[in-house]
Protein backbone atom coordinates (compact mmCIF):
# COMPACT_ATOMS: atom_id res chain seq x y z
CA UNK A 1 0.00 0.00 0.00
CA UNK A 2 1.27 3.37 -1.25
CA UNK A 3 2.25 5.65 2.35
CA UNK A 4 2.81 9.18 3.09
CA UNK A 5 6.27 7.74 3.77
CA UNK A 6 6.82 7.07 0.38
CA UNK A 7 5.51 10.51 -0.20
CA UNK A 8 8.08 11.93 2.01
CA UNK A 9 11.12 10.04 0.25
CA UNK A 10 9.73 11.32 -3.18
CA UNK A 11 9.27 15.21 -1.43
CA UNK A 12 12.93 14.95 -0.30
CA UNK A 13 14.39 13.81 -3.72
CA UNK A 14 12.28 16.56 -5.23
CA UNK A 15 13.82 19.54 -3.11
CA UNK A 16 16.28 20.14 -5.41
CA UNK A 17 14.72 19.77 -8.85
CA UNK A 18 12.15 22.49 -7.27
CA UNK A 19 14.76 25.21 -8.25
CA UNK A 20 15.28 23.93 -11.25
CA UNK A 21 12.06 24.48 -12.45
CA UNK A 22 11.62 28.36 -11.62
CA UNK A 23 13.69 29.18 -14.84
CA UNK A 24 11.67 29.88 -17.49
CA UNK A 25 10.44 27.17 -20.34
CA UNK A 26 12.01 26.61 -23.67
CA UNK A 27 9.08 25.04 -25.00
CA UNK A 28 5.55 25.22 -23.62
CA UNK A 29 2.79 22.70 -24.53
CA UNK A 30 -0.82 24.36 -23.87
CA UNK A 31 -3.61 21.32 -24.63
CA UNK A 32 -7.09 23.22 -25.18
CA UNK A 33 -9.24 21.31 -21.88
CA UNK A 34 -12.73 23.34 -22.37
CA UNK A 35 -16.04 21.06 -22.74
CA UNK A 36 -15.59 20.33 -26.13
CA UNK A 37 -11.80 19.59 -26.09
CA UNK A 38 -12.74 17.30 -23.12
CA UNK A 39 -15.57 15.97 -24.97
CA UNK A 40 -13.13 15.43 -27.94
CA UNK A 41 -10.31 13.55 -25.89
CA UNK A 42 -8.24 15.68 -24.47
CA UNK A 43 -7.36 14.39 -21.02
CA UNK A 44 -5.41 11.06 -22.74
CA UNK A 45 -3.66 13.96 -25.16
CA UNK A 46 -2.39 15.63 -22.15
CA UNK A 47 -1.24 12.74 -20.28
CA UNK A 48 0.65 11.63 -23.08
CA UNK A 49 1.98 14.39 -23.27
CA UNK A 50 3.06 15.12 -19.89
CA UNK A 51 4.28 11.52 -20.10
CA UNK A 52 6.08 11.65 -23.00
CA UNK A 53 7.79 15.07 -21.61
CA UNK A 54 8.69 13.55 -18.96
CA UNK A 55 9.83 10.04 -20.48
CA UNK A 56 12.19 12.16 -22.61
CA UNK A 57 13.52 13.62 -19.73
CA UNK A 58 12.95 17.24 -20.65
CA UNK A 59 10.67 18.01 -17.37
CA UNK A 60 13.37 21.30 -17.28
CA UNK A 61 12.77 23.13 -20.46
CA UNK A 62 9.18 21.66 -21.19
CA UNK A 63 5.95 22.68 -19.52
CA UNK A 64 2.79 21.37 -20.31
CA UNK A 65 -0.33 23.01 -19.26
CA UNK A 66 -4.28 22.99 -20.04
CA UNK A 67 -6.29 25.92 -20.96
CA UNK A 68 -9.76 26.64 -21.29
CA UNK A 69 -11.13 27.40 -25.00
CA UNK A 70 -8.84 27.66 -27.86
CA UNK A 71 -11.89 28.99 -30.20
CA UNK A 72 -11.19 26.22 -32.85
CA UNK A 73 -14.15 23.64 -31.56
CA UNK A 74 -14.28 21.07 -34.62
CA UNK A 75 -10.45 20.62 -34.65
CA UNK A 76 -10.45 19.96 -31.00
CA UNK A 77 -8.00 18.63 -29.00
CA UNK A 78 -5.83 21.30 -29.56
CA UNK A 79 -2.40 21.87 -28.82
CA UNK A 80 -0.52 24.79 -28.52
CA UNK A 81 3.62 24.84 -28.78
CA UNK A 82 5.00 28.20 -28.16
CA UNK A 83 8.60 27.86 -28.36
CA UNK A 84 10.95 31.16 -27.43
CA UNK A 85 12.08 33.51 -30.74
CA UNK A 86 9.55 30.57 -32.81
CA UNK A 87 5.99 31.41 -34.40
CA UNK A 88 3.28 29.25 -32.27
CA UNK A 89 2.43 26.24 -33.17
CA UNK A 90 -1.01 24.61 -33.73
CA UNK A 91 -2.15 21.17 -33.93
CA UNK A 92 -5.44 19.74 -34.27
CA UNK A 93 -7.41 16.61 -33.91
CA UNK A 94 -4.89 15.17 -31.53
CA UNK A 95 -4.89 11.87 -30.09
CA UNK A 96 -2.17 9.71 -27.61
CA UNK A 97 -0.52 8.22 -30.86
CA UNK A 98 -0.40 12.18 -32.09
CA UNK A 99 1.40 13.11 -29.26
CA UNK A 100 4.41 10.83 -28.97
CA UNK A 101 5.19 11.85 -32.35
CA UNK A 102 4.90 15.67 -31.85
CA UNK A 103 7.15 15.09 -29.16
CA UNK A 104 9.56 13.18 -30.92
CA UNK A 105 10.37 14.61 -33.99
CA UNK A 106 8.97 18.58 -33.13
CA UNK A 107 9.95 19.02 -29.39
CA UNK A 108 13.21 16.65 -29.21
CA UNK A 109 13.91 16.90 -32.95
CA UNK A 110 12.67 20.55 -33.75
CA UNK A 111 10.96 19.73 -36.63
CA UNK A 112 6.87 20.64 -36.97
CA UNK A 113 4.41 17.62 -37.75
CA UNK A 114 2.77 19.73 -40.52
CA UNK A 115 0.43 17.25 -41.07
CA UNK A 116 -1.32 17.44 -37.90
CA UNK A 117 -1.17 21.02 -38.05
CA UNK A 118 -4.29 23.81 -38.19
CA UNK A 119 -2.29 25.27 -41.05
CA UNK A 120 -2.03 22.17 -42.89
CA UNK A 121 -5.73 21.23 -41.94
CA UNK A 122 -7.26 24.18 -43.04
CA UNK A 123 -5.24 24.62 -45.99
CA UNK A 124 -7.73 23.95 -49.37
CA UNK B 1 -18.74 12.72 -23.07
CA UNK B 2 -18.07 8.98 -23.49
CA UNK B 3 -17.48 8.77 -20.11
CA UNK B 4 -18.47 10.15 -16.68
CA UNK B 5 -15.45 10.92 -15.24
CA UNK B 6 -14.89 13.51 -18.10
CA UNK B 7 -18.25 15.39 -17.36
CA UNK B 8 -16.49 15.14 -13.24
CA UNK B 9 -13.39 16.91 -14.58
CA UNK B 10 -15.44 19.30 -16.90
CA UNK B 11 -17.98 20.40 -14.00
CA UNK B 12 -14.65 20.49 -11.53
CA UNK B 13 -13.17 23.06 -14.24
CA UNK B 14 -16.03 25.38 -13.31
CA UNK B 15 -15.34 25.09 -9.83
CA UNK B 16 -11.99 25.74 -10.72
CA UNK B 17 -12.81 29.16 -12.96
CA UNK B 18 -15.42 30.19 -9.81
CA UNK B 19 -11.75 30.48 -8.19
CA UNK B 20 -12.92 27.72 -5.67
CA UNK B 21 -9.77 26.88 -3.56
CA UNK B 22 -11.46 24.22 -1.89
CA UNK B 23 -13.13 21.49 -3.88
CA UNK B 24 -15.04 18.07 -3.02
CA UNK B 25 -15.85 15.36 -4.95
CA UNK B 26 -18.00 12.74 -3.63
CA UNK B 27 -19.27 9.77 -5.53
CA UNK B 28 -21.34 7.60 -3.78
CA UNK B 29 -22.99 4.54 -5.12
CA UNK B 30 -25.79 2.98 -3.37
CA UNK B 31 -27.28 -0.46 -4.95
CA UNK B 32 -27.95 0.94 -8.25
CA UNK B 33 -28.24 4.92 -7.70
CA UNK B 34 -25.00 6.91 -8.00
CA UNK B 35 -25.15 10.19 -6.66
CA UNK B 36 -22.26 12.57 -7.99
CA UNK B 37 -21.68 15.59 -5.87
CA UNK B 38 -19.21 18.43 -6.52
CA UNK B 39 -19.39 21.44 -3.76
CA UNK B 40 -16.72 24.75 -4.03
CA UNK B 41 -16.09 27.46 -2.20
CA UNK B 42 -15.56 29.41 -5.04
CA UNK B 43 -17.44 33.35 -6.42
CA UNK B 44 -21.20 31.09 -6.70
CA UNK B 45 -24.02 32.26 -8.61
CA UNK B 46 -27.13 34.26 -8.55
CA UNK B 47 -30.04 32.65 -8.68
CA UNK B 48 -31.27 33.94 -12.30
CA UNK B 49 -27.82 32.75 -13.06
CA UNK B 50 -28.46 29.30 -12.37
CA UNK B 51 -32.00 29.19 -14.24
CA UNK B 52 -29.74 30.27 -17.34
CA UNK B 53 -27.33 27.54 -17.25
CA UNK B 54 -29.64 24.93 -16.52
CA UNK B 55 -31.26 25.98 -19.56
CA UNK B 56 -29.45 27.85 -22.49
CA UNK B 57 -31.44 27.35 -25.07
CA UNK B 58 -34.81 28.71 -23.24
CA UNK B 59 -33.23 32.04 -22.01
CA UNK B 60 -33.95 34.88 -23.39
CA UNK B 61 -30.87 36.43 -22.27
CA UNK B 62 -28.78 36.23 -25.66
CA UNK B 63 -25.48 38.58 -24.07
CA UNK B 64 -24.44 35.19 -22.49
CA UNK B 65 -22.21 32.30 -24.35
CA UNK B 66 -23.67 29.22 -23.85
CA UNK B 67 -22.15 26.57 -21.93
CA UNK B 68 -22.40 22.91 -22.70
CA UNK B 69 -20.89 21.31 -19.58
CA UNK B 70 -23.73 21.80 -17.25
CA UNK B 71 -26.21 20.41 -20.06
CA UNK B 72 -24.03 17.43 -20.96
CA UNK B 73 -24.08 16.51 -17.23
CA UNK B 74 -27.79 17.01 -17.11
CA UNK B 75 -28.33 14.89 -20.29
CA UNK B 76 -25.62 12.17 -18.99
CA UNK B 77 -27.93 12.05 -15.88
CA UNK B 78 -31.51 12.50 -17.17
CA UNK B 79 -31.28 9.27 -19.87
CA UNK B 80 -30.95 6.84 -16.47
CA UNK B 81 -33.85 8.58 -15.01
CA UNK B 82 -32.18 10.21 -12.67
CA UNK B 83 -31.18 13.92 -12.61
CA UNK B 84 -29.03 17.12 -11.84
CA UNK B 85 -29.80 19.85 -9.14
CA UNK B 86 -27.69 23.52 -8.37
CA UNK B 87 -27.36 25.34 -5.07
CA UNK B 88 -25.23 28.24 -5.29
CA UNK B 89 -25.07 31.27 -3.00
CA UNK B 90 -23.41 33.92 -5.07
CA UNK B 91 -20.15 35.71 -2.92
CA UNK B 92 -22.62 39.40 -3.37
CA UNK B 93 -25.55 38.05 -1.22
CA UNK B 94 -23.29 35.59 1.52
CA UNK B 95 -19.65 36.91 1.44
CA UNK B 96 -18.88 34.56 4.27
CA UNK B 97 -20.12 31.40 2.54
CA UNK B 98 -20.45 31.34 -0.77
CA UNK B 99 -20.12 28.78 -3.19
CA UNK B 100 -21.85 26.23 -5.35
CA UNK B 101 -23.06 22.54 -4.82
CA UNK B 102 -24.16 20.62 -8.08
CA UNK B 103 -25.61 17.31 -7.78
CA UNK B 104 -26.56 15.00 -10.26
CA UNK B 105 -28.26 11.18 -9.98
CA UNK B 106 -27.68 8.45 -11.79
CA UNK B 107 -29.63 4.76 -12.79
CA UNK B 108 -26.26 2.75 -12.96
CA UNK B 109 -28.67 -0.16 -14.55
CA UNK B 110 -30.04 2.04 -17.10
CA UNK B 111 -29.51 1.18 -20.53
CA UNK B 112 -28.13 4.60 -21.06
CA UNK B 113 -25.93 4.97 -18.10
CA UNK B 114 -22.67 6.34 -19.26
CA UNK B 115 -19.79 4.00 -17.81
CA UNK B 116 -17.71 5.73 -14.83
CA UNK B 117 -14.59 5.21 -16.88
CA UNK B 118 -10.75 6.83 -15.30
CA UNK B 119 -11.48 8.73 -12.20
CA UNK B 120 -8.24 8.18 -11.46
CA UNK B 121 -6.94 10.39 -14.42
CA UNK B 122 -9.65 12.91 -14.03
CA UNK B 123 -7.83 13.61 -10.46
CA UNK B 124 -4.78 13.47 -11.48
CA UNK B 125 -5.67 15.91 -14.54
CA UNK B 126 -7.14 18.33 -12.40
CA UNK B 127 -4.47 18.57 -9.27
CA UNK B 128 -2.13 18.93 -12.92
CA UNK B 129 -4.22 21.63 -13.45
CA UNK B 130 -4.57 23.49 -9.95
CA UNK B 131 -1.76 22.40 -8.00
CA UNK B 132 -2.79 25.50 -5.86
CA UNK B 133 -6.46 24.19 -4.69
CA UNK B 134 -6.90 21.57 -2.60
CA UNK B 135 -9.41 19.00 -3.47
CA UNK B 136 -11.04 16.40 -1.76
CA UNK B 137 -12.31 12.74 -3.32
CA UNK B 138 -14.24 10.13 -2.16
CA UNK B 139 -15.70 7.11 -4.40
CA UNK B 140 -18.02 4.46 -1.96
CA UNK B 141 -19.11 1.70 -3.65
CA UNK B 142 -21.67 -0.02 -1.22
CA UNK B 143 -19.11 0.40 1.57
CA UNK B 144 -15.67 -0.41 -0.39
CA UNK B 145 -14.35 3.38 -0.29
CA UNK B 146 -11.87 5.25 -2.36
CA UNK B 147 -10.40 8.26 -0.80
CA UNK B 148 -7.62 11.37 -1.74
CA UNK B 149 -7.56 14.39 0.39
CA UNK B 150 -4.68 16.79 -1.18
CA UNK B 151 -4.52 18.69 2.34
CA UNK B 152 -3.24 15.77 3.78
CA UNK B 153 -0.16 15.30 0.94
CA UNK B 154 0.60 19.01 1.50
CA UNK B 155 1.62 18.82 4.90
CA UNK B 156 4.19 15.97 3.56
CA UNK B 157 5.11 17.99 0.76
CA UNK B 158 5.69 21.40 2.51
CA UNK B 159 6.92 23.92 -0.37
CA UNK B 160 7.15 20.97 -3.02
CA UNK B 161 4.54 21.56 -5.45
CA UNK B 162 1.70 19.07 -6.08
CA UNK B 163 2.05 19.10 -9.73
CA UNK B 164 5.48 17.47 -9.91
CA UNK B 165 5.50 14.52 -12.38
CA UNK B 166 6.80 11.99 -9.54
CA UNK B 167 4.38 13.55 -6.88
CA UNK B 168 1.19 13.29 -9.74
CA UNK B 169 2.48 9.36 -10.42
CA UNK B 170 2.07 8.84 -6.39
CA UNK B 171 -1.64 9.78 -6.29
CA UNK B 172 -2.28 7.96 -9.29
CA UNK B 173 -0.74 4.56 -7.96
CA UNK B 174 -2.53 5.77 -4.66
CA UNK B 175 -6.07 6.14 -6.15
CA UNK B 176 -5.78 2.88 -8.19
CA UNK B 177 -4.33 0.87 -5.39
CA UNK B 178 -7.60 1.77 -3.76
CA UNK B 179 -9.75 0.62 -6.44
CA UNK B 180 -8.52 -2.50 -6.56
CA UNK B 181 -10.35 -5.03 -4.40
CA UNK B 182 -8.30 -6.13 -1.29
CA UNK B 183 -6.54 -9.45 -1.47
N1 LIG C 1 -19.30 25.94 -9.74
C1 LIG C 1 -19.61 27.09 -10.36
N2 LIG C 1 -19.38 28.28 -9.75
C2 LIG C 1 -19.68 29.45 -10.36
N3 LIG C 1 -20.22 29.54 -11.59
C3 LIG C 1 -20.47 28.39 -12.25
C4 LIG C 1 -20.20 27.11 -11.67
N4 LIG C 1 -20.57 26.16 -12.56
C5 LIG C 1 -21.06 26.80 -13.62
N5 LIG C 1 -21.00 28.14 -13.46
C6 LIG C 1 -21.45 29.18 -14.42
O1 LIG C 1 -22.21 28.55 -15.40
C7 LIG C 1 -21.67 28.78 -16.69
C8 LIG C 1 -21.95 27.61 -17.60
O2 LIG C 1 -21.20 26.46 -17.22
P1 LIG C 1 -20.97 25.31 -18.27
O3 LIG C 1 -22.29 24.77 -18.71
O4 LIG C 1 -20.05 24.35 -17.68
O5 LIG C 1 -20.33 26.03 -19.53
P2 LIG C 1 -18.92 26.83 -19.63
O6 LIG C 1 -18.07 26.33 -18.49
O7 LIG C 1 -18.38 26.45 -20.95
O8 LIG C 1 -19.27 28.28 -19.52
C9 LIG C 1 -20.22 29.08 -16.42
O9 LIG C 1 -19.66 29.87 -17.46
C10 LIG C 1 -20.30 29.86 -15.12
O10 LIG C 1 -20.66 31.19 -15.35
S1 LIG D 1 -15.92 25.95 -26.96
FE1 LIG D 1 -14.89 24.65 -28.33
S2 LIG D 1 -12.96 25.55 -28.64
FE2 LIG D 1 -14.03 26.88 -27.30
MG1 LIG E 1 -17.87 24.34 -17.87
Amino acid sequence: MKSLAELAAIRDKMKDKVVLREGTSDTRIVVGMATCGIAAGARPVLSAFVEGVNNAGLNSTVTVSQTGCIGICQYEPVVEVFQAGKEKVTYVKMTAEKAAKVIEEHIKGGKVVEEYTYTYATKA
Amino acid sequence: MKELSLNVLDITKNSVKAGATLIDISLVEVGSLLTLTITDNGCGMKPEVVETVMNPFYTTRTTRKVGMGVPLLMLAAEQTGGGVTIESRHKEEHPENHGTVVTATFHTDHIDFTPIGDLVSTMETLIMGSPEIDFTFTHDMNGHRVELDTRQLREVLGEVPLDSYEIIQWIGDFLREQYQPAE
